[in-house]
């Protein structure tokens, strides 16, 4: 079937309600209306009113109340309408989710998903665009990840409502219905932990995530007459999956990451900073980084396309690697 | 009230509308980016606590409350600038709709995160009180924000030091689309100032005389040490939570025909024509001159250059920062 990136997030949430009676779904409006962006269109309906739970506005209460269903076995999905107010969940997530089965010496474990629309690129100014994804991986006891395809989408998400530790999905609301992809029937779930080899290549190596993979794609297209790249997908950004990444870092000697969240603190500074220690000896220049400029991500047009990457800077940025 | 002052509400009234009305008009017409919220049957409220406020007390609007920031003296035309991701906004283009606050009319720009504007009121409550200021600091939230924790942060501190802050909860019944009953379980927000020690009162929304009542109470109280009020406005939107959302999922038609029957402009209208006001005249004239501001402000917005590129980087600090030093 063809699918949009945000139909496959409806249709895994749908599948693992209908699969699992310990499924829920939470989180503000997720009922009549079916999400701010209507990720759960019509699962109230179907499902019923106390397995898809329109909550009071409180990111803090949806994580709590998360953590105490977990330990009483129930599976439940959070939703934050936008990503950017799961700061206001923040205190629940970094210390009493992550650290749940920590400090219980592995009594329990703390099968919940928090997943929202996060990402810039549609004017959303500075509370609607934040990639907050290196805030997480710092905090050990959390999974974070973030598809890049709708296919990614729902093997992902399937698989980390059947995981046992608290997964952060962060999906891409760029993506939602720009793009759209045949997928299978039945079903098929996406391992966490794994990256994907989204094309080979020998000359340098392009390791991104979230919305850049489509960029950087076309970019490997594009430039193929002069350079040949290896795309990685990382998929999963805690924990990375080092083996895909220095494979593909040794093979071509020349590494780029590209992210769109902010590049101080961001995910390439780790990746960069492993691949230099642990393939130094087969690098044949930097490992370069192209995140967003070090800003708040803003409005007005000309400006937001200024602090974001784009087609542009990164196909740059490759030019630059490849001079090496 | 002298007649001076009964039309003097009424401009604020219709001059809101009219700002709201065309704001939908632009949004529709695409020219306007990123959510557009209006507060178009809410403008009794934001009039009724601001008139009588002093330039130099705060408020705290939230996302809807674009008629506060007009009665409170901000600039129409930087108003509409700002609507516009426009240099002359208070933003100057950094973000959309009311984020960016206009500091020099005592008007905080407020994030998106709900309600996270209540502490910043009570911290400036708290420096008017140690300072002997003669100031208020009125933070407005609504019913489905009343729910966050920092609503109860705030309050509590406000209780046990007995700020000079009004908070001035806007009940419009539906948070997006969740109604009042999914939000919380009683009847009033209200009640909920006894928790923190200081007194809790439900005023009409679309009445600009109750609304008027209870603010000047509120603000009194506060300018005599006595205190915070939570003052909670019945009240309703027309539109849905944002331009984008037809509420009708969630909404009847018949609830919304039924505020309308209670409009806070055709009620004040009613009031003035009982007064035996030339309500006729009174109409026409106010609706040119509110029509004129409002145009003025669009060419203003329009003809405002849009921020270039690299002006993302300016704003961030009081003092530049080098990041590339080698
Ligand atoms: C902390 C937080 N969570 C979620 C949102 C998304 N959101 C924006 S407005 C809104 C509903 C607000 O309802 P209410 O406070 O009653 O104000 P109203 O819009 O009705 O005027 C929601 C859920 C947000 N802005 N901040």
């Amino acid at each position: 079937m063809l699918v949009t990136y945000i139909e496959a997030i409806r249709q895994a949430m749908d599948e693992e309600l209908a699969r699992d009676g310990n499924v829920l779904l939470m989180g503000e409006d997720v009922g009549v209306l079916g999400g701010a962006f209507k990720a759960s269109a019509g699962l109230q309906e179907k499902h019923g009113v106390d397995r898809v739970v329109d909550m009071p506005i409180s990111e803090s209460l949806i994580v709590g109340a998360g953590v105490g269903l977990a330990v009483q076995g129930m599976r439940p999905i959070l939703e934050i309408q936008f990503i950017d107010f799961i700061s206001c969940g923040f205190d629940q997530i970094v210390n009493t989710a992550a650290t749940l089965r920590y400090r219980h010496g592995g009594q329990t474990a703390c099968p919940i998903v928090i997943r929202g629309p996060s990402g810039g690129g549609v004017h959303g100014g500075l509370y609607h665009s934040q990639n907050p994804e290196a805030w997480f991986c710092h905090v050990p006891g959390l999974k974070v990840v973030a598809p890049a395809t709708a296919y990614d989408a729902k093997g992902l998400l399937k698989s980390a409502i059947r995981d046992d530790d608290p997964v952060i999905y962060f999906e891409h609301k760029f993506l939602y219905r720009r793009i759209k992809e045949e997928i299978p029937a039945e079903e098929y779930l996406v391992p966490i932990g794994k990256a994907a080899l989204r094309k080979e290549g020998r000359d340098l190596t392009v390791i991104t995530y979230g919305s850049p993979v489509h960029a950087v794609m076309k970019a490997a297209r594009d430039m193929a007459a002069e350079v040949d790249i290896e795309v990685i997908d990382l998929r999963t950004l805690l924990p990375i999956d080092w083996a895909t990444v220095k494979a593909s870092a040794r093979k071509t000697g020349k590494v780029l990451i590209v992210h769109e969240a902010r590049l101080t603190g961001g995910i390439g500074g780790e990746v960069a900073a492993r691949i230099a220690q642990d393939c130094f000896e087969d690098l044949d220049g930097p490992v370069m980084r192209l995140g967003a400029r070090d800003v708040h991500t803003p409005f007005a047009p000309a400006m937001e396309e200024y602090v974001l990457p784009n087609q542009e800077k990164i196909t740059e940025a490759i030019r630059k690697l490849a001079a090496y | 009230m002298t007649e001076q002052k009964d039309r003097e509400l009424y401009r604020w009234l219709r001059l809101i509308r009219e700002f709201e009305d065309r704001i939908s008009a632009l949004d529709k017409q695409g020219k306007l980016m990123g959510g557009v919220y209006s507060g178009k049957g809410q403008e009794a409220v934001t009039v009724g606590f601001c008139h009588d406020l002093r330039w130099n007390d705060w408020i705290f609007p939230l996302h809807r409350d674009l008629g506060a920031y007009l009665v409170k003296g901000a600039d129409p035309k930087r108003l509409m600038a700002q609507i516009f991701g426009k240099r002359d906004g208070f933003a100057k283009g950094k973000d959309s709709y009311l984020h960016g606050g206009d500091l020099s009319n005592g008007i905080f720009g407020a994030t998106s995160m709900l309600a996270a504007t209540l502490p910043v009121a009570v911290g400036m409550a708290y420096k008017f009180k140690i300072r002997k200021e003669d100031r208020v600091a009125i933070a407005f939230f609504g019913e489905g924000a009343s729910s966050r924790g920092d609503v109860h942060e705030a309050m509590n501190f406000a209780g046990v030091h007995k700020l000079p802050v009004i908070f001035v909860c806007e009940n419009n019944f539906y948070a997006y689309s969740t109604p009042n009953e999914l939000q919380f379980g009683v009847d009033d927000v209200a009640i909920r100032a006894a928790g923190y020690g200081f007194k809790g009162e439900v005023a009409s929304g679309n009445d600009l005389h109750d609304v008027m009542k209870a603010a000047g109470k509120a603000i009194d109280r506060a300018r005599k040490g006595d205190g915070p009020t939570l003052v909670e406005c019945k009240t309703y939107r027309y539109h849905g939570h944002s331009e984008h959302d037809r509420a009708a999922d969630y909404r009847s038609e018949e609830e919304v025909i039924t505020w309308e029957s209670r409009d806070p402009i055709f009620l004040w209208e009613n009031y003035l024509d009982k007064r035996k006001y030339d309500i006729g005249a009174i109409r026409v004239e106010t609706s040119a001159e509110v029509k004129r501001i409002v145009e003025e402000a669009v060419a203003f917005a329009e003809a405002s250059p849009s921020p270039e590129g690299p002006e993302a980087m300016e704003d961030l600090y009081a003092m530049p920062i080098d990041t590339e030093a080698r």
